[in-house]
């Protein structure tokens, strides 16, 4: 059911953990769907210089959320906008038809993230 | 390294012995059960030597049970063929949410019809009250149809009190033993029922024949037409490999139910202990022991089912989820809603179903892994609380 790819990210998940002094944190699903994931940023001069995850969920959602880290970490803010759903799921040899939404998961979780930080950094002016 | 298969709820291998049971009837004795010749007459001897075993598992008569292509048809059979046969006398059936989707789709189905269907709750065990069943009877009803063993979290239910309970209203009675026939005794006379569905791969027998049977007297409606094979109700030239395959699987069924119940129960009893005390936040689905032998479904908080499968999977070990990344609709187990169990824990349960030849090893393999997979889960788990 599961590309290799997957199969990597799920048993060897990379960027496992929260960040206490995140600059941003963007939380997405629940866990009444059985799908939620928390993503933490810490941002340097403008590039994500930590990314971390939390994730409760299948084997596509843990890995989806696994890449999003790595596909993130040391990309300026703009970039880390550009990261799409698509991105996400191409990285990992694509996901089965059924298992895209966690892909959008771990997508908008990261951009949440960044409007979080955009939020903080807004109200400390 | 073998892998440890313990989903014998999804299916079970075929035992060694009923393989060779089925092997003559691809080859020498390939006949037409039909067929007057002796070529058609050995294929006609080898159907009716099966009808009286499977027969004699259950109690019933050889004439009482029809051949089908497996629990599926056999449930179709009973539901549709009592509801179009007594359309005239009344168009009410009465089961329960925690059905298999073979029950619960095609009663779907007839309530489309034109049939009304009630079905009956269960308590946070599974457990259906017969109660509930004798309250919602109406002049109306034909048909009450109510799983011996539910397949996911393994409840046995009281049929023996809900078929008397049909009887006083002169309604028929059907159950699905498909996950019971086999695994505890099941006799027709005892439970009292009228139709009672069985399945060949459930029970180390081969995919694609079951049976349906039928009490002497009641009658229905037929739902594959054609010649008049199985008593007129199953048209179609009999598959008398797969048929002496069931039969065979249901010999020995007959020979190792005791000793099968008893090893059975041991496994399940051993590792729900060791499970449930040794990993914190895990829970029981189902009664403790109104519960199949071999069945164990527990709930592991804060961690998901499918990853629990899979990691499970790594391993070597086959289990299932009733999670709902794990389902193709991505909807959880109507079973473990209807338990009402707090949604967000729904998704974390593991249904571990063992077999004959499952060992305390194994077991104990089973617990060490998982103990590692739920605290590695657990570790990555926003919603887990900090230890």
């Amino acid at each position: 059911m599961y590309s290799e790819k997957v199969m990597e990210h799920f048993s060897n998940p990379r960027n496992v953990g929260e960040i206490e002094d995140a600059d941003g944190i963007g939380e997405v699903g629940n866990p009444v769907c059985g799908d939620m994931m928390t993503i933490y940023i810490k941002v340097d001069d403008g590039r994500l210089s930590d990314v971390k995850f939390k994730t409760f969920g299948c084997g596509a959602a843990i890995a989806t959320s696994s890449m999003i880290t790595e596909l993130a970490k040391g990309k300026t803010i703009e970039e880390a906008l550009e990261i799409s759903r698509d991105d996400v799921a191409d990285s990992l040899d694509g996901l089965p038809p059924v298992k895209m939404h966690c892909s959008n998961l771990a997508a908008d979780g990261l951009h949440l993230a960044i409007e979080d930080y955009k939020k903080k950094q807004e109200s400390t002016r | 390294m073998n892998r440890i298969y313990m989903d014998h709820g999804a299916t079970t291998k075929p035992d060694p012995e009923v393989v060779n049971a089925m092997l003559p009837y691809y080859n020498e004795f390939f006949g037409n059960a039909s067929s007057l010749h002796s070529t058609g007459q050995d294929a006609a001897k080898a159907l009716n030597r099966s009808r009286e075993i499977v027969a004699d598992l259950i109690g019933a008569r050889s004439d009482e049970i029809i051949f089908t292509s497996g629990g599926t048809e056999s449930d179709n059979l009973a539901l549709k063929g009592i509801a179009y046969h007594k359309k005239n006398a009344g168009k009410h059936i009465i089961t329960s949410i925690i059905e298999h989707p073979a029950i619960l789709n095609t009663c779907k189905y007839l309530g489309e019809k034109g049939f009304s269907i009630t079905y009956v709750p269960v308590d946070g065990q599974g457990v259906v009250n017969p109660e509930d069943i004798a309250a919602a009877i109406t002049d109306d009803t034909i048909l009450i149809s109510i799983m011996h063993a539910n397949n996911e979290i393994g409840t046995i239910q009281p049929i023996k009190e809900i078929s008397k309970i049909a009887h006083e209203h002169d309604v028929l009675m059907h159950t699905d033993a498909v996950q019971s026939v086999g695994k505890i005794p099941v006799n027709v006379d005892d439970l009292g029922v009228d139709m009672l569905s069985i399945s060949g791969h459930k029970i180390y027998g081969p995919k694609g024949v079951g049976a349906l049977y039928v009490r002497k007297g009641t009658r229905l409606q037929s739902l594959v037409q054609g010649g008049a094979h199985e008593f007129g109700k199953r048209a179609g030239t009999e598959n008398i490999p797969g048929i002496a395959g069931l039969a065979k699987s249901v010999e020995l069924a007959k020979e190792r139910l005791e000793e099968d119940e008893k090893h059975l129960t041991h496994l399940r009893d051993t590792l729900i202990k060791k499970l449930l005390d040794s990993i914190p936040y895990s829970y029981l689905n189902g009664h403790p022991t109104q519960r199949l032998p071999n069945n164990v479904h527990i709930r592991f908080n804060f961690v998901e089912g499918e990853s629990l499968l899979m990691m499970l999977n790594i391993k070597g070990v086959d289990v299932s989820t009733g999670s709902a990344c794990s389902s193709k609709s991505l909807e959880p187990s109507h079973v473990l809603m209807a338990l009402r169990l707090p949604p967000e824990e729904i998704h974390g349960s593991l249904r571990i179903t063992m077999g004959r030849e499952n060992t305390m090893d194994e077991v104990d393999y089973v617990v060490e892994n998982l103990i590692e997979i739920v605290k590695k889960l657990r570790a990555m788990s926003p919603i887990a609380p900090k230890d």
